[in-house]
């Protein structure tokens, strides 16, 4: 979908452990995606899926455990850097409301990236085009469809060519007529080889678009494979319950 | 003679007005103006660095600024203005000789700076935490994130606070004539005073207060309609009506952040 997907990497979460005080939300997490592969992480509210996406890109750092972008440690980076490599796509979109949809895309590029007005706005265009939403550059993301924030937020994290894409319950706050729009930008992404970690309760769409998917409870992946496997032949007792009640 | 023809003309007798009017103008104004303008400048960096420092994680830099902010705001103006226009003149008079015009902005500007710097901090803190994980996790640096996407929206969300203090600032202004001011130095509150003192009459006094009504009425207006402005975009920027896959966006919800 964008040229951004020719320099995907591989990534793995390993043994991944975090407490807030006594809750210990993180217990030995691991998850393997393979460059431009897509990991779906599914399971319950609570099981540590939003919380495992954030010590990915280190919006919380793990207490133990570490996380390999191709095999090397993302822990000895510059978080700031870091995030720079990973685009994050967030439930409540996380637009900023004073800005333009087109000043959203531009402002990392020009602050963090310090390209000059032109081309940050070139870069920009061309990723609204790619959503669809080119001829909403200049309204205030207060004005948009729940649908166009989302795909606005997906072209602001794409702007500056990250290597990975996390997606957190991208479309749980739409409007089910609006998820279709958004699911599909994701699909376009995934099957261009971006290399992204999907944390949803999209059932079908991880079905259709993940190589892996993984079931998340109390903090560790208990089962991860191929949808097929994950969907027809569950192992774990918990993760049959956990699909019997959201299939 | 009628007393109620004398009251008004204590207050309304046109030829005093008349007669304080040039003097009103040409130094009254400008002079107040100076000293709020100046005030309201330095007030609002130095309201701006309380309030940074207010929501620091660092214990060192939040209670100063708590500490700060207390006492500037406890303190009476007056007892204020005096303490460091008296107590600090001897010092001023070896920087710049015997105007007493820096140390009374000084003196209003770390007064207006406590309420200012309380002021901005609620706004910032009223910005949702999910902004500033938006802002994070594109790569902008906490203090970046701050100054790019923070501050600029909670500085938005409480304008009318701030020009509030503003209005204040305006009106305490008149409280420099403690520190002696010759002539030239007169602001609107003290030329209208010493008319009233010269003729018995109140009606430079009423002027004076007709000056300031001039000044902070329409100021209220004009951030009102900043405000308006800043909150729904440039009337250009406003949405047209072609619909794609349009549920409007829900009041409340802009940038998906509230909720």
């Amino acid at each position: 979908m964008t040229a951004a997907t020719s320099t995907s990497v591989s990534l793995a979460v390993r043994d991944v452990h975090l407490a807030f005080g006594p809750n210990r939300v993180l217990r030995g997490a691991d998850l393997d995606v393979v460059r431009g592969g897509t990991a779906c992480v599914i399971g319950p509210s609570g099981s540590g899926k939003s919380t495992l996406l954030r010590t990915i890109n280190r919006l919380i750092e793990p207490d133990r455990g570490d996380v390999l972008l191709d095999g090397r440690s993302v822990l000895a980076d510059d978080p700031d850097a870091l995030r720079q490599r990973i685009g994050m796509v967030f439930q409540q979109f996380n637009l900023f409301p004073h800005m333009s949809v087109l000043r959203n895309v531009t402002l990392a590029l020009r602050r963090i990236r310090k390209l000059p007005e032109e081309e940050a706005v070139t870069i920009a265009r061309a990723q609204l085009e790619l959503v669809g939403l080119a001829a909403k550059a200049d309204a205030r993301p207060g004005h948009l469809s729940g649908g166009q924030q989302q795909r606005v937020a997906i072209a602001r994290a794409l702007a500056l060519q990250p290597q990975v894409m996390l997606f957190d319950e991208a479309t749980s706050a739409l409007d089910p007529e609006l998820v279709k729009g958004v699911l599909g930008v994701m699909a376009d992404l995934a099957s261009g080889g971006m290399t992204m970690v999907v944390v949803t309760h999209e059932m079908g769409f991880a079905r259709e678009v993940a190589d892996t998917v993984a079931f998340m409870d109390h903090g560790v992946v208990l089962e991860a494979g191929e949808p097929a496997a994950v969907f027809e032949a569950a192992e774990h007792p918990r993760l049959r319950r956990f699909l019997a009640q959201v299939l | 003679m009628d007393p109620l023809r004398t009251l008004w003309e204590t207050f309304f007798d046109w030829d005093s007005m008349r007669e304080a009017l040039p003097e009103m103008l040409t130094v009254g104004l400008p002079n107040t103006l100076i000293l709020a303008v100046s005030a309201a400048l330095l007030g609002s960096v130095l309201g701006m660095l309380l309030a940074v420092a207010g929501i620091s994680r660092t214990r060192w830099l939040r209670w100063p600024a708590r500490v700060y902010t207390d006492v500037f705001r406890g303190l009476p103006a007056a007892a204020t203005i005096l303490l460091i226009g008296v107590g600090l003149a001897p010092l001023g008079m070896q920087v710049w000789g015997p105007n007493p015009y820096p140390l009374g902005i000084l003196a209003l500007s770390l007064i207006a700076a406590a309420y200012i710097g309380e002021i901005f901090r609620s706004g910032i803190q009223s910005v949702e935490a999910t902004q500033l994980e938006g802002a994070r996790a594109l790569g902008f640096s906490w203090a970046e994130a701050m100054r790019v996407v923070i501050i600029p929206q909670g500085v938005r969300r409480v304008l009318p606070a701030w020009v509030n203090q503003l209005i204040a600032l305006i009106k305490d202004s008149s409280l420099v004539y403690f520190l002696g001011l010759v002539a030239s130095q007169r602001e609107l509150f003290r030329i209208g005073q010493d008319y009233a003192a010269t003729t018995g009459n109140e009606s430079a006094l009423l002027l004076a207060g007709l000056f300031y009504l001039a000044l902070t009425v329409p100021l209220t207006h004009v951030v009102n309609a900043i405000d308006a402005r800043l909150r729904h975009g440039r009337p250009a920027a406003r949405p047209t009506d072609e619909i794609d896959d349009a549920d409007p966006a829900l009041p409340g919800a802009a940038g998906g952040s509230g909720r």
